[in-house]
Order: C-alpha cells, then structure tokens, then sequence
C-alpha cells in the first residue's frame, strides 16, 4: 500500500476535508491506486530539465498604478453566508 | 540585561513594510487606511471564483528601489508563489508570496548609534521579497457573540518583507536597526512606515548563546509577534532573553531540543506568551502561481533605479559633518528628522554660512516648534530664507540671541519674514553714537558703579546694562559692555 | 420552417436578411429544450425570458438598422464554470449552489458585446473534475444518441445541447479534454484553444497552467464564428496572448494545401477501440487522399503524459478550490450542530480520560471549514483535492509536483520535435466511444486513462480540436482529434472544414422521440 490511512488523515486535515471512516478507508485506496501509477515518472531521468510550470511562457506583464472604483460593499457581502452590514462573520477566530 | 550575565542575545527581524502604492498589489482597489470596512474590495482582492490577479508595476518599482537601497543582489529572474494555508481573512486560501526566487537577497543595512549605545555594525539582510497583506479579523466583543468579523479591505495591499540575518546582539541594536530602516524607507519614499497604521510590522527572532564551561551553547529559537512600537521591540526582547536565560538555567534545553515556538507580546503586561500553534500549520505547500507570470529584471532597470535612490542617511549624515562643521550626533539628529528637514537646514546653513549655529537653531527652536505644533516641516510657517535672515541679523551683532529668540517665535505667528518681525516688536538696528551716549548718561548718573569699575570691579556693569535695556530694548548687551568698560576707563564721561 | 439542424453561420444569414427574428430563432430552441432537456438534462438553469427579453431587443435594433455584434441573435449555451453577473454560477457543485457573481467573465462580456443570446447555463462535472457529468451535484447529463451512455465531460451539458439541437452554439473549458472529449462523445466540433488564446478571467479556475474556455459548435465553420469572438487578449489575465486574433471563418474557407499530418505510434496502441481505430484511420485516409503527406512519428514522452496531469492538475486545484471555505461565500454547514458535534465529541473524549484525544480536537473554525468542504464537494472534487495537497505536502513536493513540471517540459519538447515535421497531428480524441454511465464511476484511476490522448495538449499549452469522423456499428459517434502548434487555431479548422466539405458525419444528428 502506497499510502496508509494515517497519511491520507493527515492530508484530508491538510486539505480541511473530513473522511467518515468508510470514506477513509476508500480514498486510501484510490489515491494509493494513482499515486502507485504517477510513480512511473520515477523511471525519468530529469536532472538537466528545467521545471515548466506555465503553459505559456510569458514574463513581466504589469498593471498600471491606478485605482478603479471597487464593489459597492451590499454587492461584495451578498454571497457572505453569514454577514452583517459591514463584515463577513465567522466563528471566533481566537484560539486557532 | 545585567552586566554579569553569561550570554549573548542573537537577534534577527522580520519586518513588513506596506509599500506606498495607490492601488493593491493584484488589483486596483485603493489601499487608502481608514476606509468603512469592506468598501475597499472588488472581485480578485475577496478571490472570488474566477478572478485573477495582474501585479502592480509601481509595487514592484519600490521594491526594486529599496532592495537596491539596502544592497541586496537582484537576480535577474523572480516568480510569484502560493503559500497555502486557511485563514478568514485570507479570502483566497493561499498568500501569494514568493518563496525560493525572491525578487532581492543578500543585501545589508550599517547602523551606529552617535551615544554609543551599541558599536557599529552592518546587519546583513538575508532576503526581501514582495507579497500580499491578509485582511483584518475583528473579535466582535460588543456584540457579546462568539463571532470573528472580517473586513477585507487591506488584502491585497502590496508589503515588502525584509528578512535580516541574526546579526543583532541587543535589544538596542534591534532598535537602532529598525530606526535606521524606517529612515531609509521614508527617505526613498517607498512607505510611510507608520506603526499604528500597520504599515510597519515586526516580528523577530531571538535565542541565546550561553557561555558554559563546555562551550557556547545556543539555546532554543523563538519567534516574538504582537509588538506594536520600536519601544515595544526593544522592551520585548529584553524580556525575553531574561526569560530564555531563567528558562535555560532551569531546563537546559539547546537548539533543536524543541520545535521553534512563536510567543506574542503583551503589552500591557510588559511579558511574552506561549500562542498556540499546531504542528501540520507550518506545510504551507509553496509552489509557483501559475496565474501570475514571472518577472524578468535588467541590469539597466537595476541601474536606473540606483540612479533614482537619491543621497541615502549614511552618506548625507557624514557629507553634513564635512560640509558644515557639525558634529556626528547634530548630524544623526538633523538626518534622523528626514529629508525635507535636511533640505531647510542646508539652506539655512548656505545661506548663513555658519553651519553650526544653523545647526544649534534647527536642533533647539525649529524642531521644538515643530514638536509643539506637531507640525512636519513641511508646513512650517518660517521659511528656510526667512531663518536665515534672522540668523544674519544675530550674526551682524544686529540682534542678540535672546532678542532673536523673540523675533522668531513672532514670525512663526505672523508668519512673516525677520525684519517684519523685527518691526512689529519695535527692534531697529541702534546707532552707535545714540548707544555712546545713553553709556554716558548712565555712567554720569550713577558714580559710585564708575568708582567700583575704575577699581576694577566688573560686577558693576551688570546693573548698567539692566539700565541700558530698560531704556532701549534693542541695545546688545555685549556691545554696551563693552562700551561702559571703555569709558569707565577712559574718564570720557 | 425547422431551424434547428441549421449551422449557425447559416442562422446568422436568415438573421441579417430578416427571414427570421431572433425571438422566433430563440423560441424554437426554447421549445427544443422545453421537449428533450428533461431526459438529457444539458442545462443548469434556461434563463427563458432574460434571452426573449434580449433577443427582441437585438430585433429591434436590428430593425432600427444598427450596426449589430458578429453573433447577433443568436442563442448561445454557457458552461455553468463561466461567471456570469447576476445569474447563478454553480460550477456543477453544492458549494456554489446559490452563488451568484458580482461580474461577467471577460468571455461573457465577449459574448454579451457580440449580442448573442445567452440560453442557459449547462451542465458539467463538479469544477470541470471528470469525464462523464456524472460529479455534477445536480443529476447527471445523458447522451443524446443513447440515453444509457454518458455525454462525456467535464463540457457534457455543452457537447450534449449542441448534439441534441438545444443550441446551434456552446462556450466549454478544457483542463485535460473536457471540450473535445464530449465533443467526440456527442458527435459534435470542439476546440481547445491554445493557452493564453482566450480570456480565463472569469472562468472558475480548475488547475490554473492547464484551463482553457473553448468553443463547441457542429460544424467546424461554426466553431471558427464562434472562437473569433471568444479569443483575445485581456488585461485581466496576466496569462492572456497579445496575439493578433485573425478572421477565423475566412481561414477555415482557406483550400487545404499541402497538409503535412503525423500520426503519434504511440496513439494507436494497447487500449484503443477497434471501431474508433478504423474510424480515425479511415478520416486520414481521406486527407491523404485530398493530397496530404500523412507520416508516422513517435511522442516518446506521451505515456507520462496520465501521470504528469494527474499531478499537475490536483495540485493546481487543491490550492484553487482553498477558497471554497465557506466564508465569503457559497456554502457553509450548520455552526450550531457543528458546534454541538465538537463538544459532544469533546464530552466523550474526556469522560473517557483521553485528555490528548480532547486536546487534539479541531478548533471550533478548523471544523467549520472541514464539515463545510466534505458536505458540499463531491467524492471526485475531494479526491483531487487531497491528491493535490499529498503532492505539494512536504517531502513529496520533489517527487511529484517538481518531477511532473519537468516531465511536462520534455512532453513540450517531443510536440516541439514533432511540429517540425509536419503541420498538424492526427489521432483519437478517446480510446473508446462514449461508455454507459455509472460504468467508471468507482476506478477513478480507470477513467483517468481514458484522457490519455487528450492531457498533452492542455500540458504543452498548444490548440487542439475533435470533430466527428465516424459512428460505431451501435451509433455511437468517434472523434478524430487535430493538434496543432500553439496560436495555429487556424490551421485546425481549416483541417476540419475541409473534412466536412467532403463528409457528412457532423450533419448527422441523434433521432430524439
């Protein structure tokens, strides 16, 4: 097995997702199945190649300085699950 | 810190600086501080689905000038990187940042201090880089509910963080470091530093290197967040190299033997306090953005902005010492105020052609006026021309300099030039003959002082003066000193 | 008269020479979708009266003889991936359900400002994650030429309301296939543009370096009209060309010329349908007989190509999807039971004298976020997602992020390679013709290898289309798929135009009861 189930817990609180136990047990596999498979690359030298992260491979695109106008504040909240009139709301951020 | 104790404190700073932009890093919201919260947001700074973020090239332009500033490398090729991790007031769940290509490395910053309080040092900078402010998450207390509010108005506002090597040994030092640093960036321009503002953050880095009979011993690193004032870094530090050093007597536990902890500032409690962390927050899992592109630099974009840097604090403060015969700790003072204030006192001092006493007016009436009206010099009701009429007049033997002190604090409230203010306080230039003969009439009226002072008691003349004054205000009292000793001596009364 | 298996340069015609209205045009589609979207299910959301609002106004302007935008009348189906203001953007998922943008997509604005019709918003596998629209939250879409059998995806809802007449145009995103898989599944032309071709601002981001929005049409002439208004630069998109857009219907009118096609060996292999093999080989025939030089070469790279994406993309998602965390928007569990669930949690932990256990209890907003995610995304978002955290985690970012980047490259260089040879590339868009649905759905890994030829292009950044080539002995439609080098759009449709002057398999069209 490629991965144990105290990794995947591990990632799933990494990624803010929680598993029920039978869910666990699933995506363990699974994501042993494909990370197994991606292990392929191994067989790839790639000492001398450079990383390519962008399909595209531009540089320096640049905004100028100028300020626009912003979202009137009712139309940036309207989506907030939980608001005021002012501000999006959650529970206290203290102690985390 | 007591004198005996066995260790050296090894401080390193990361400092956040808001850079002086109009609009966001990522988007064109305005960055002004202050604004009602969530006015200052659009759909890329609250990373709405969809949106996408395009860099703002006058941020990268201040970056580039400080990094040059603080002479730093600049590689030629810098990209943008997530760091991911989950906070309310990090609305896109990652920071972009960068990460292993920052956009400057390897710089430093020369800090003295003209009391001595620490000896001279050049305090390496390890790296600076550009990245994006969080916003602000509020505790809600009025409302008496369990509820965070978050206002999103400062995401995205550009900061550059200015990471130093731990080259610092006191908590002085950090000061000085820190002062040193907010100078330079006001002088280039790039952020108006203020700490109440937020546009200045510090954290630092602190540990001990214990001297034992085995050796040096370091003793375990701790990161030190919440201080809110340059006073704040310095009480905080000293308090927490006591702490470490009580904490090494009791444990001694070294470098390595825990995880690095992070301890914020209390403030009102004057201590440091353990915060919480826990350990799977620290993987924040870099990698490059890929929907930014990277920037490429020039070694002619790199010059041009060596060429805009102007003449920086270091160097101004030792070409004021040569140019006006000032002494070192009246130049850290006169640098220390800024650049505009430089400006004012070099034209005084030009003007005037007596550095020093330019110097001496700027330290003593011009920046205390400034204080007591907290006032920048800027909007300083008397001009450096006007200044420097006045100090000719004191220079002439026109005016002495407790009449001068008089004229001064006139044409700060009427805002008018010297000789207005000369005239409205009745101060004209006194004829010589006019002075000669008041002597006389003073001399003749009190025989008994021209007695003592042919008999060579001096002291007689200070009740003549009073006279003198008290007849005409404008008299310099040195002149007619010396006039009362000529005739006294002289019989020509 | 029925309008409906008219190409859409046609319907622009009748449009511009008043045979017909926009508002009858749009009615007929209206009444198309009214009678077969209820078994196919390739629209989110009609917005009926919006588009007859708008379609009547496009008439009257029309009729007031003002200069009017390249699509002008006519109807037009968005990916429900595409922000649109004011109109629910669901992106296929819970977490989105009520979400509705502050502003348009730049390809929206494009649209709006070309005065076409918006339709509706279709169908698609939850943030374009899948191949089938099976991961849509909201049922899945069915195959219009066999309802048993999946439209494709993650475009299924797009390729599907082409096929089944319920919209002569259709915007998709592709990030590994998910326009010119369902393209070939539904038997319709879809277009992959080269990266950076077309604006993504606006387009719910999937894996940012690979995602690309792309036209769906059932002719090749179609998607050219179509493309043409879509692409161009944008200032929003740092990513975005500055490429001049060329006149994309007049180059795919273009005479084919001395076209040099490759044929990857490495596409005909193992694992390749014998009806889709003999279809595909039966297309390039037909272009080596119309004078093209037809030559085999070798891809050396392509059978990374799987595992390359399958790092890359998650990746790029699990740090795009960070932001569905439920508090600026979209969903967010109960507080209050999700409150009750800790302390009780917490309770029993300690009354069972796990002290540790207690402590090392999520914090109130660790919990609010966690319980958020796992109920509103699905089982394929929560894969990839945690596929993507495990490969940039520490001590596997090497591994497997890193190594795909530079595999990534040397796929680039075997294309780069490959294009000096010839013009074009040649192959199956998909090993097999469209499978029954629930058929994959629990091999995850299974139905990631059915991308096999299509990943390449979105991880080389270069433009690539499918277009029907061929039916099984059971009907089912066959793509061939046609690469071409980065901003060589042009190219492909004219390849594919061709084609269609001389077959008919894109004017067959399922029989819907």
């Amino acid at each position: 097995m490629p991965l144990s189930s105290a990794e995947v817990e591990k990632v799933a609180l990494l990624s803010r997702l929680l598993l029920g136990e039978e869910e666990l047990r699933r995506m363990t596999a699974q994501l042993g199945d494909v990370v197994e498979y991606v292990r392929q690359l191994d067989e790839l030298d790639t000492t001398a190649v450079e990383p390519m992260a962008h399909a595209a491979e531009l540089s320096n695109v640049f905004a100028p300085d100028e300020v626009q106008p912003s979202l009137d504040r009712e139309l940036a909240l309207a989506n907030a699950p939980k608001r005021d009139d002012e501000c999006y709301r959650v529970p206290a951020v203290l102690g985390d | 810190m007591m004198a005996d104790t066995a260790y050296e404190v090894i401080i390193g700073l990361e400092v956040h600086v808001q850079l002086q932009t109009q609009s966001k890093l990522f988007c064109r919201c305005s960055t002004r501080f202050g604004a009602p919260p969530n006015t200052q947001t659009c759909p890329v700074c609250i990373g709405l689905p969809g949106a996408l973020p395009v860099m703002n090239e006058e941020a990268f332009r201040l970056a580039l000038l400080t990094a040059v500033a603080l002479e730093c490398e600049i590689p030629s090729f810098t990209k943008w990187d997530r760091k991911n991790y989950y906070y309310p007031d990090l609305p896109k769940g990652y920071q972009i940042s960068q990460f292993d290509l920052p956009m400057s490395c390897h710089g430093g910053l020369e800090i003295s201090d003209a009391k001595g309080a620490f000896p001279d040092r050049r305090v390496r900078i390890l790296r600076a880089h550009l990245e994006e402010d969080a916003g602000k998450s509020m505790h809600d207390e009025v409302a008496g509910k369990a509820d965070s509010r978050i206002d999103l108005n400062r995401t995205g506002t550009p900061l550059l963080e200015i990471v130093t090597e731990p080259d610092m040994r006191s908590p002085q030092e950090a000061k000085g470091f820190l002062t040193e640093l907010k100078l330079l960036l006001t002088y280039l321009g790039v952020s108006d530093c203020n700490m109440q503002e937020g546009s200045l953050r510090v954290d630092a880095n602190v540990n001990l290197h214990v001297s034992t009979p085995g050796g040096v011993v370091a003793t375990p690193i701790v990161e030190i967040k919440n201080m809110n004032s340059f006073r704040a870094v310095e009480r905080a530090l000293a308090y927490e190299a006591e702490r470490q050093y009580q904490v090494w007597l009791e444990t001694g536990r070294k470098k390595g033997d825990v995880p690095k902890q992070t301890r914020g500032w209390d403030d009102q409690a004057q201590v440091t306090r353990g915060q919480r962390h826990k350990e799977e927050s620290s993987d924040y899992r870099y990698f490059p953005d890929p929907d930014l592109v990277p920037v490429r630099v020039t070694p002619a974009q790199i010059e041009e902005a060596r060429q805009r840097l102007g003449e920086l604090p270091a160097a101004l403060r030792s070409r004021l010492q040569s140019d006006y015969g000032i002494d070192a700790y009246s130049a850290d003072v006169l640098v220390n105020q800024g650049r505009l204030l430089v400006q004012y006192f070099e034209a005084v001092a030009q003007s005037t052609g007596d550095g020093k006493r330019a110097s001496n007016w700027m330290q003593q009436d011009v920046m205390r006026s400034l204080n007591e009206r907290s006032m920048v010099i800027g909007d300083f009701p008397v001009s450096a021309p006007a200044l420097a009429e006045l100090l000719s007049a004191v220079q002439r033997d026109e005016i002495d300099n407790t009449r001068a002190k008089d004229v001064f604090a006139r044409m700060i409230d009427d805002r008018c030039s010297a000789s207005d203010a000369m005239a409205a306080l009745g101060i004209a230039k006194v004829d010589e003959a006019q002075t000669v003969e008041l002597c006389r009439e003073i001399l003749r009226a009190n025989p008994k002082a021209v007695a003592d002072l042919k008999e060579g008691k001096q002291k007689a003349v200070g009740a003549l003066i009073g006279q003198a004054k008290q007849r005409n205000a404008n008299i310099n009292p040195g002149r007619i000193k010396e006039i009362f000793l000529d005739l006294a001596r002289s019989e020509q009364i | 008269m029925s309008l409906i298996k008219a190409s859409a340069t046609d319907l622009l015609g009748y449009l511009q020479s008043g045979q017909v209205s926009a508002v009858e045009l749009l009615k007929q589609y209206l009444d198309r979708i009214e009678t077969h979207d209820g078994s196919i299910h390739a629209y989110l959301d009609v917005a009926r009266e919006a588009a007859l609002e708008r379609a009547e106004s496009i008439d009257r302007r029309r009729s007031r003889g003002e200069r009017l935008g390249a699509l002008a009348g006519l109807p037009v189906a968005v990916k429900d991936v595409l922000c649109t203001a004011g109109w629910a953007t669901t992106c296929g998922s819970r977490m989105l359900q009520n979400y509705c943008p502050p502003y348009d997509a730049t390809v929206v604005r494009r649209l709006l400002d070309a005065d076409a019709v918006l339709v509706g918003k279709t169908n698609m596998d939850e943030f374009a994650m899948g191949g089938s629209t099976e991961n849509s939250a909201f049922g899945v879409t069915r195959n219009p030429w066999d309802l048993t059998r999946t439209p494709g995806g993650s475009s299924g809802g797009a390729a599907a309301c082409v096929a089944a007449g319920m919209a002569p145009l259709s915007v998709g995103s592709d990030t590994g296939g998910s326009i010119r898989q369902p393209a070939a599944y539904c038997g319709v032309v879809g277009l992959k543009p080269s990266y950076g071709r077309v604006s993504r601002y606006g387009l719910v981001a999937f894996a940012s370096s690979l995602d690309q929005v792309g036209p769906l049409a059932a002719t090749a002439e179609d998607t050219a009209l179509l493309l043409e208004v879509l692409a161009g630069h944008d200032p929003r998109d740092s990513t975005s060309a500055k490429v001049p857009v060329p006149d994309y219907l007049l180059a795919s009118r273009q005479p084919l010329g001395a076209l040099r096609i490759g044929l990857v060996r490495e596409h005909f292999g193992a694992g390749l349908d014998s009806e889709v093999d003999a279809a595909v080989r039966e297309a390039v025939d037909w272009f080596r007989d119309e004078g093209a030089e037809v030559k085999e070469i070798s891809l050396p790279h392509s059978r990374y190509a799987i595992s390359t994406y399958y790092i890359i993309a998650p990746s790029e998602a699990s740090s795009n999807l960070a932001r569905y965390d439920g508090v600026h928007y979209g969903y967010r569990t109960d507080e209050r039971a999700m409150l009750g669930e800790l302390q009780e949690s917490r309770q029993r932990l300690l009354q069972e004298g796990d002290n540790a256990g207690a402590e090392n209890l999520d914090g109130t907003l660790v919990r609010m976020y966690r319980k958020t995610r796992a109920e509103a995304f699905g089982p394929e978002v929560k894969r990839r997602i945690m596929l993507g955290t495990y490969a940039l985690s520490a001590g596997y970012y090497d591994a497997y992020y890193l190594k795909a980047l530079k595999v990534r490259r040397l796929i680039r260089q075997d294309f780069d390679a490959a294009f000096n040879e010839v013009d074009v590339i040649m192959g199956p868009t998909t090993p097999t013709p469209p499978f029954r649905l629930g058929e994959m759905i629990d091999d995850p890994l299974k139905m990631y290898l059915q991308d096999l030829y299509t990943v390449s292009a979105n991880l080389t950044g270069i433009c690539a289309m499918s277009l029907p080539c061929g039916q099984t002995g059971a009907g089912l439609p066959i793509g061939l798929q046609i690469h071409a080098p980065a901003f060589h759009e042009h190219r492909l449709l004219q390849a594919a135009r061709a084609f269609q002057q001389g077959t008919d398999w894109h004017i067959r069209r399922p029989d819907l009861c």
